[in-house]
């Protein structure tokens, strides 16, 4: 489904990616870990192709999108949807406008087609009856469900989540997390997750990618990363800071 | 420290180059999106109303006050050379050429130029502009040509109704306030105010526009750093588009006045 090879960019003049190779099978889950400004969203990016690499190629269903313009990115884009960090909602729509967006912009006119298909969406992310209210009146995790309803709503066969449960609480990243697997098994599409919720990486993801130093260091399943000795994987897992490791010592 | 200079003055002008080169792809994206794209109706008719409908309070203040002030100073000058009934003409051609076209274009910069970069540029901080790429619309059929069309038909008829207001209020302060005979000032004005004139001010009011909407929106896509880059983007829009329309402005006379010649012929 996916496939990245060779994948370098540079923002600026630091080097955040130095050559990613991924590859995600039509329907797995996969979540892309790693620490704070390691790369993750700017990887996530590059496979909706919102941003172009300085070198490599990105590779969705047999198409290499690296290089197309935005139009020609379009056809791509609509089998792909993306729940950005911050749901990125349209603040000038009330819920209803932004979850039936997609399928307006896609041609569909009729409201009573459009009402029908939102209220279906809502029902899957547990908002029902929203339908009406701003943006501005959500809470953080009404607004991520939101942003998930619209990026579902057209049926893509890929869904990318950049960091579905940040700034959420423990309850509510739990129910994100449900959404998310719930979704898989619903309408099996291929996931990747940005996190660095481990939590929630071990909760939705089939193979779990760990980004360090702009390339990936590790590819297995949650088992293999759980089971596993290298020290870097270690201190993530555990959450032990260099600072940590000098104390104890 | 003169290769410094020189590197600095160097890369002045290659950022400047570079900034003028992005507006003008800017503009010529939406030319193409406007001409092979089909119109996103509601959003046209929603920017009319926002640039058109809401900047009719402005510009009537605009207008009224610049012809009344401007028949007062004529006036003051004129007279001197008992030529006092020559103030409707050129309050009229003043207004048709340059004050009515100029001053609509400063007022829009100023009101619609802002909101446009801030609402754009508060979007592009907000992911919003990429959640719009991500759903396969692109953002300049979708932001910029909306607004590109209704300003180049709203900015027109908005100078228009400046050079009317100013006319009216010029009138009024020449004939009932400076006491100047008002047949004599409406048939100067009716005789020396030619067609071309009109066609130039509107010419202008459209020329502005463009320049508005393009430095403006280029503005709000390329603004970064939250709130404080919004802040930024909003003022360097303004500004931008208030100095592109009086640098333009001279080009613009020079170029229109060969072929709209003033005067009576």
């Amino acid at each position: 489904m996916i496939a990245v090879r060779s994948l370098a960019k540079k923002i600026g003049r630091q080097e955040i990616l130095r050559g990613v190779d991924l590859d995600v099978a039509v329907g797995e889950t996969l979540a892309i870990i790693g620490r704070s400004g390691g790369g993750k969203t700017v990887l996530l990016k590059h496979l909706v192709g919102l941003l172009q690499p300085d070198a490599g190629d990105v590779w969705i269903e047999g198409q290499n999108i690296t290089g197309m313009s935005e139009r020609e990115l379009g056809t791509i884009r609509q089998k792909i949807g993306i729940l950005f960090q911050g749901a990125a909602l349209f603040d000038s729509m009330t819920v209803e406008e932004n979850v039936a967006f997609p399928l307006r912009e896609a041609g569909e006119r009729d409201p009573k087609v459009l009402r029908a298909k939102v209220r279906e969406m809502l029902e899957v992310v547990e908002l029902e009856g929203q339908e009406k209210k701003m943006p501005v009146s959500l809470s953080g995790g009404m607004k991520k469900r939101v942003g998930l309803a619209r990026s579902i709503i057209r049926g893509p066969s890929c869904v990318l989540y950049d960091e579905p449960t940040s700034g959420l609480d423990p309850v509510v990243s739990d129910s994100i997390n449900r959404l998310i697997r719930r979704l898989q098994q619903r309408f099996g599409v291929t996931s990747i997750v940005v996190t660095h919720d481990m939590k929630s990486a071990f909760q939705v993801a089939d193979y779990i990618a760990y980004l360090h130093q702009g390339r990936v260091y590790f590819h297995g399943t949650p088992a293999e990363l759980q089971q596993s000795s290298d020290p870097l994987l270690q201190d993530f897992l555990l959450g032990r800071s260099e600072e940590h490791l000098r104390v104890e010592s | 420290m003169v290769t410094r200079l020189f590197n600095a003055l160097g890369a002045g002008v290659l950022s400047l180059f570079q900034y003028l080169g992005e507006v003008v792809l800017l503009a010529a994206e939406t030319f193409r999106s406007i001409f092979t794209r089909k119109l996103r109706w509601k959003l046209f008719l929603n920017q009319i109303v926002e640039i058109g409908l809401l900047s009719q309070l402005v510009v009537i203040i605009t207008g009224g006050f610049t012809g009344a002030v401007f028949a007062a100073q004529a006036y003051f000058q004129f007279s001197k050379l008992g030529l006092g009934s020559g103030v409707g003409a050129v309050v009229s051609v003043s207004l048709c050429r340059e004050l009515a076209p100029v001053l609509t274009a400063l007022m829009v910069a100023g009101r619609v130029g802002a909101a446009m970069s801030a609402e754009i540029g508060t979007m592009k901080v907000t992911e919003q502009i990429d959640a719009l790429r991500a759903l396969a619309v692109h953002p300049i059929d979708y932001l910029v040509v909306p607004r590109a069309l209704a300003i180049m038909l709203s900015m027109p008829l908005l100078v228009a109704e400046c050079i009317g207001f100013g006319i009216v209020t010029g009138y009024l302060t020449a004939v009932h306030l400076l006491g100047i005979n008002g047949p004599y000032f409406v048939n100067n004005m009716e005789r020396w105010t030619q067609k071309r004139d009109i066609i130039m001010g509107l010419t202008k009011a459209f020329c502005f526009a463009l320049l508005i909407v393009f430095i403006s929106c280029h503005k709000g896509l390329t603004a970064r750093e939250g709130a404080v880059g919004v802040g930024r983007a909003t003022t360097e829009a303004v500004v931008n588009a208030s100095l592109a329309v009086l640098i333009f402005n001279f080009f613009l006379t020079m170029f229109l006045n060969i072929i709209f010649p003033a005067g009576y012929q």
